[in-house]
């Protein structure tokens, strides 16, 4: 991990977005105390914590395989945090209860660990760090041993937590998960952060190929810029030329354009003179979202459609077509 | 009922004579010896204080130094530090010493004369010809079997559960009595019997610091030398079958409070 600096707002939900194995846990061991970094500060409310010892920082985190205490019950590990407060038996017995009930799982109280499910381990994972009502709730991936079919229920939870007033720090690779959360994204790559901002100012945006990939932008090419008076053009390696209303000083760059944002006909665009071309489908494939269709123009072109238009217009493989997309739909990334 | 191979009848028939190998001689020995010798020997009371020695002895020493064996197996656990295979050698040494020469070593080590021996004396504590004698030399030859089980123990506890312990708020003494300990405590169970067990049927070690009084592998030797294989026989029949009762009775308590949890 090289210079790793950035901010997070009080009562915000910020994800750090990577790949696995990019470093984010170790990201969130060292906000925690658990893992020393070798220089740097770590602020919380102004106050140095780099130095203090994990048990007396003010953060909870939250495993990604839960760590549940497995030899004591439900009660017993959600009150771990308590024993160190001065509390008689009833007023934490009542904390314990009300915290279960806000995550829903005030039933499994007397239960013991090995008798649970993954989301049911994974909630009573958050009420034992939220009893401790910690300034940063820190969860790293969350959600990655949860069934799909659970996930959305503790997304919601995560949401509501956020929502009630929990600043929450939230390490994950699924790009999904972060855009449905997320007030804030900050993108990890190799151990740097190459990216931070809103999810839209990040994706709407991206500024740098790996930030596009992850994205799921396919269209990824190299170009020579040449600024216009309404922004650039971009000359393809086939000679072709991309109008785009973004501007940019002439060099080299790439260009990004998103699989939805290509319309397909089988005449020719007549709304516009700029960015139509004309291809053959080389591809036609199922995807979650739609249908994939790949267009031959001199270099492929990724396009992503819902499946009745696919059907409505018959688009299958070695069809001849115009493609279109919007001169602002273009992102230039120029190589400095 | 599982199927064996041909090629693996061989084995069967092997680990058969290996069997046959550790139970022929007790055997033998159970069914030469008349329930009326086994009577009158456990009506001496030399051969019922000996085999009370024995077990108090043993267990008194096994935990004595398991106060020290455990947090150290615990740091073995843990911590990497330089020259940590030597000391994983060290504590293996005295399985590998000859139980004699490990009695010869102790025997300077607690005599009168040495720091140790005008230390105990100044307490009132003796250790050559005294318990306190076959204490150390029980627990010199047992300890790595604490050690060795208890460290596997505190291995096989997940590092992340004390992590998260710790940013729970809890100090390294609340981590180590709440979590690690609990979840090795089967493994260090079964690592203290062993050391029981193998204080109690030392012999070599012990009859060099200390003849008398007689533990019961000592008192087996010395009658067998003084009047033969058939008088040396009912005391280690008894012998045999006390501990075995006793083993049995441990491993059976152990399992009733893993069972309870």
């Amino acid at each position: 991990m090289k210079n790793i600096s950035f901010k997070v707002n009080k009562g915000e939900y910020f994800i750090l977005l990577g790949m696995s194995g990019a470093g984010k846990s170790m990201l969130l061991e060292m906000i925690a105390g658990l893992t020393i970094p070798d220089s740097g500060e770590i602020l919380l409310n102004n106050r140095n914590i780099e130095k203090c010892k994990p048990n007396e920082r003010e953060v909870g985190l939250v495993f990604q395989d839960h760590a549940i205490f497995p030899h004591l019950s439900v009660s017993a590990n959600i009150g771990y945090a308590l024993k160190r407060k001065v509390l008689n038996y009833s007023t934490k017995l009542d904390q314990i209860r009300s915290i279960a009930e806000r995550v829903h799982i005030q039933q499994l109280l007397d239960r013991q660990p090995s008798t649970l499910s993954g989301g049911e381990l994974q909630r009573v994972a958050l009420a034992r760090t939220l009893v401790q009502k910690p300034e940063v709730l820190l969860l790293d991936e969350p959600l990655a041993a949860i069934d799909t079919k659970l996930r959305s229920e503790i997304r919601s939870l995560l949401r509501q937590l956020n929502r009630e007033g929990q600043t929450i720090v939230h390490v994950t690779h699924d790009f999904d998960e972060a855009i449905s959360l997320a007030h804030r994204i900050a993108i990890i790559h190799e151990g740097k952060i190459i990216q931070t901002g809103t999810p839209e100012e990040v994706f709407g945006s991206p500024r740098s190929e790996f930030v596009a990939h992850f994205v799921g932008i396919r269209n990824f090419f190299k170009v020579k810029l040449t600024e216009s008076e309404t922004g650039c053009l971009a000359e393809l390696a086939n000679g072709l030329k991309v109008s785009s209303t973004q501007k940019s000083a002439s060099g080299e760059g790439y260009l990004m354009i998103r699989g939805e944002d290509v319309t397909l006909s089988a005449e020719k665009y007549a709304g516009s003179e700029l960015n139509n071309f004309e291809g053959k489908i080389i591809e036609v494939a199922g995807s979650r979202t739609g249908v994939d269709i790949t267009v031959d123009i001199g270099v492929p072109v990724h396009v992503s459609i819902a499946r009745v238009a696919a059907i409505n217009q018959g688009l299958t493989e070695g069809i001849s077509v115009w493609l279109h997309f919007m001169a602002s739909a273009v992102n230039i990334l120029p190589i400095k | 009922m599982q199927r064996y191979s041909s090629f693996q009848l061989i084995f069967l028939f092997l680990g058969a004579l290996l069997l046959l190998f550790i139970l022929a001689p007790l055997l033998g020995m159970f069914f030469a010896t008349q329930s009326s010798e086994l009577v009158d020997t456990w009506r001496e009371a030399e051969v019922r204080q000996s085999i009370w020695l024995t077990l108090w002895v043993s267990m008194a020493a096994t935990l004595i130094f398991a106060f020290a064996a455990i947090p150290f197996s615990f740091l073995m656990a843990r911590k990497d530090f330089p020259l940590k295979r030597l000391v994983t050698g060290i504590i293996d040494l005295p399985v590998v010493i000859p139980h004699s020469a490990a009695g010869i070593a102790i025997l300077g080590f607690v005599s009168r004369n040495s720091v140790l021996g005008k230390a105990g004396s100044a307490v009132g504590l003796d250790f050559v010809g005294h318990p306190a004698g076959i204490a150390v030399a029980m627990a010199f030859v047992s300890i790595p079997y604490l050690v060795n089980a208890a460290r596997d123990g505190f291995l096989a506890v997940p590092l992340r559960l004390e992590k998260a312990a710790f940013v729970l708020g809890a100090s390294p003494a609340r981590v180590f009595f709440t979590i690690s300990l609990p979840l090795a405590w089967r493994n260090i169970v079964s690592g203290l019997i062993l050391m029981f067990a193998r204080g109690m049927s030392e012999f070599g070690a012990v009859i060099i610091v200390a003849y008398h009084p007689m533990i019961t592998p000592v008192l087996i030797f010395e009658r067998f030398g003084a009047f033969g294989l058939k008088y040396a026989r009912p005391v280690s029949v008894l012998f045999i079958l006390i501990s075995l009762l006793v083993f049995i009775l441990l491993r059976a308590l152990s399992r009733e409070k893993n069972k309870s949890d």
